[in-house]
């Protein structure tokens, strides 16, 4: 039992290999062609005949989506699995895929950590439904990260613009003025240390999706990759922007040395020793859920910028929907992506907090006008909105972000905690990449 | 009659030798049958697996390939590997005597008679090996808590500014006092009970000879439970080995001074569980287990060499 079915998740691998060494060869010669081969009118045949769809999610809205789904569509049954969040869920989903059992039909995955599952083309290519003709659709920065060797590997669920939040009483009772660019963030930083000795401007204890973030509005571009061609470079010039800057509040201890999504995190948040927060969009339902006691104090801004005057934005986090191959559904499961992300459930995950990807939803006045009672009223859909338009092109993960991310701490973490120098810490941090990526089968450059 | 006997009784031996073979093995077969389908599902199979795991490489690009030995070579040349056994060895060669001879202590205390309150004490120092490894390790994270932590309160009342237990010099060290802490009790338990067997009447024997208590412990005690030393200082060594759960745990505290390959454990999880590297993981997985019984082995040989 336990042989066989080894044996089938051996000649699975070597057939997944052998196709994904004749789809690099094939990306080698002329553009790939995207063409619909299955009808809408199959996908909605499929709907309406119906059947048991199995979804692997943790985002939390998902659960009303599913509901309006069921009684939009009475014949399909869909069974929402929270099989973990982020890695926890990365590994079972790699875990069943190899093992060709018990894939679901539908899977959450982070852009991040999309690469990883079309590279191995272990989820399918949409572009079959015809879901390149959905490039208007959404928002640019979303749309580019499902995007890889010419075909569409899910559809954006929801994104994270980065915006720049920060308690206002703090800023005002120190007279401090709200920085708008990183330089001032930093002076910012100094002004509120010499009046409040506790008071920290932010909190970084070394945050892959954060740093990469950050390079990434500074126009930075480390990561290239053609086919199982990988480059990986952090000396280009975005890069040495943010660990300039960051290398100096590092030096100073303006950071808190506070792990994100700790308890003394949220309790910063709430007393005012951590006066900002550059995250991405999808942050106010976590804080008015976990910093009751911070409502009516804080504000949004736009992310500070590199250069004075410009708009320039990035994405931090943020996932999709996506069809893992081994499903055999797909049909019908096309119809639940549809569903959620382009049709009626993207206004249901709107009402419950989530930030869409969607173009038309972000341009909308009910969206742009909707006034936060956690942030004293504002607008702040206007400054995401706006983030979400700006969000520098060409960025690309790479294909094994997932482990790179892992191992972060052990090398750029190193910088937040010891007299290595965040520089050198990339350095050791691209260097431990380039050699799992080589050890994966890439060819690797620096 | 020395001649006729064998013709007589041939028969029935050669009867009685055609039935048996037949029957011994199987009736044999069907005692120990169920435990040896336990015994290879649950001990055998998976050793083996690992074993076959170990042989290939799974590349993201590439797929499969049975690549012989060269995991192991890559293991015994991999400074991560050998920095996690370092750590292990030096937490060994730290912590193990330090908390077998205050658990040596306690047992020796408990057996004196002298003690009041003796089930208070000893259910007391036993507690903390009924908290589950995993509470432990939270509870003792929140304490080492700098801000609103224990040692956060301690800096705030007495106007100290302790350093971080977490901090990259200090975190082996606090690992080392959530398992002290953890263990002392277990430790204490199986030297009393080797204590509680031991003849009164040597005790009197050496007080009529004129011997004092520390000679009793010395001359007595002691050697009467080298075994149970011995014992408790292989399940120590193994421990030590494993060490999982509290770094990995504190991990979420501290994740820059607790690196991924902190203990040899924690790399092959984080090999296996972030890298998808289940055959390099199962490689360093057979290397540790092999280690570790040799040094189980060593300390075994060394402790029975002294009983002689």
């Amino acid at each position: 039992m336990n042989k066989t079915l080894t044996r089938r998740g051996l000649l699975q691998g070597s057939a997944v290999a052998a196709a994904l060494a004749l789809s690099l060869t094939g990306c080698g010669g002329g553009a790939p062609t995207a063409q619909q081969t299955v009808s809408s009118s199959a996908v909605e045949e499929a709907l309406q005949k119906g059947g048991k769809l199995t979804v692997w999610a943790w985002e939390p809205t998902l659960k009303k989506v599913v509901e309006g789904f069921e009684a939009k569509y009475p014949n399909v049954d869909v069974e929402l699995v929270n099989a973990g969040t982020g890695n926890d869920q990365y590994t079972a989903l790699q875990n069943a895929i190899s093992a060709g059992s018990g894939v679901p039909d539908v899977a959450q995955i982070e852009y991040y950590a999309l690469p990883q599952f079309s590279l191995a083309k272990s989820v399918t290519d949409l572009s079959q439904f015809g879901a390149s003709e959905l490039k208007d659709t959404f928002t640019p920065g979303p749309w580019a990260s499902v995007q890889a060797a010419g075909g569409v590997y899910g559809l954006p669920m929801d994104s994270g613009p980065m915006a720049l939040f920060y308690n206002k009483e703090v800023f005002d009772k120190h007279g401090i003025a709200v920085p708008k660019t990183w330089d001032e963030f930093l002076e910012a930083g100094r002004a509120l240390k010499k009046a409040d000795p506790n008071a920290y401007i932010a909190n970084d204890t070394g945050d892959a999706g954060f740093t990469t973030s950050m390079i990434w509005q500074a126009g930075g571009k480390p990561y290239k990759v053609e086919g199982s061609n990988v480059t990986v470079n952090f000396s280009d010039e975005g890069s040495s922007k943010f660990t300039e800057t960051w290398q100096k509040l590092i030096d100073e201890k303006l950071l808190a040395p506070v792990g994100s999504w700790s308890d003394e995190w949220y309790k910063g948040l709430g007393s005012g020793t951590i006066a900002t927060l550059p995250i991405g969009a999808w942050m106010p339902g976590n804080l008015s859920s976990g910093v009751a006691e911070g409502e009516g104090k804080w504000r949004a801004a736009p992310l500070p910028q590199w250069e004075e005057g410009g708009k320039s934005s990035s994405e931090n986090g943020g996932s999709s929907l996506a069809i893992p191959a081994a499903g055999s559904q797909a049909a019908l499961a096309y119809g639940f992506l549809e569903y959620s992300n382009v049709d009626d459930g993207v206004k249901t995950r709107i009402d419950g907090g989530s930030f869409p990807a969607t173009a038309k939803e972000i341009s909308s006045p009910e969206f742009l006008n909707a006034e936060f009672k956690y942030f004293g009223g504002q607008q702040a859909n206007k400054v995401f909105a706006e983030s979400a338009q700006n969000v520098v092109q060409g960025w690309s993960y790479l294909p094994f972000q997932v482990y790179a991310n892992s191992i972060f701490n052990d090398t750029v973490g190193q910088a937040y905690v010891s007299d290595t120098k965040l520089t050198d810490g990339l350095a050791s941090w691209q260097k431990a990449t380039v050699k799992y990526g080589s050890e994966q089968g890439f060819t690797l450059k620096e | 009659m020395t001649m006729a006997s064998p013709t007589l009784a041939a028969p029935a031996a050669s009867a009685a030798i055609q039935r048996r073979p037949r029957r011994r093995p199987w009736t044999g077969w069907w005692f120990i049958g169920p435990f040896m389908a336990v015994f290879a599902l649950v001990f055998l199979a998976p050793i083996t697996y690992s074993i076959y795991l170990s042989v290939f490489r799974n590349q993201l690009i590439g797929g499969s390939a049975f690549v012989g030995l060269d995991n192991y070579v890559r293991a015994l040349t991999d400074p991560q590997f050998w920095s996690a056994l370092g750590r292990v060895s030096l937490f060994l060669t730290v912590q193990v005597p330090v908390m077998l001879s205050i658990a040596l202590l306690v047992a020796l205390a408990l057996d004196s008679g002298r003690l009041y309150g003796k089930s208070f004490f000893r259910i007391s120092i036993f507690l903390p090996y009924a908290v589950p490894a995993v509470v432990a390790a939270l509870m003792w994270g929140f304490m080492y808590g700098t801000r609103f932590g224990l040692v956060g309160n301690i800096n705030q009342a007495f106007g100290l500014s302790l350093p971080s237990p977490l901090s990259a010099d200090l975190v082996l060290l606090s690992i080392g006092n959530i398992v002290t802490w953890e263990f002392i009790g277990y430790n204490m338990l199986i030297f009393f009970s080797a204590l509680t067997v031991i003849p009164k009447s040597l005790y009197e024997a050496a007080e009529i000879d004129g011997a004092g208590q520390l000679r009793i412990i010395t001359a007595i005690k002691l050697p009467a439970i080298r075994g149970a030393i011995v014992v408790a200082t292989i399940f120590s060594v193994i421990g030590s080995f494993q060490l999982f759960n509290e770094p990995s745990i504190l991990k979420s505290l501290s994740p820059n001074t607790i690196s991924t390959f902190f203990t040899p454990n924690l790399y092959a999880y984080s090999l296996s569980f972030s890298g998808q590297q289940y055959n390099y993981s199962a490689t360093v997985a057979i290397i540790m287990g092999l280690l570790t019984m040799a040094i189980a082995f060593a300390v075994q040989v060394r402790g029975m060499r002294k009983e002689r």
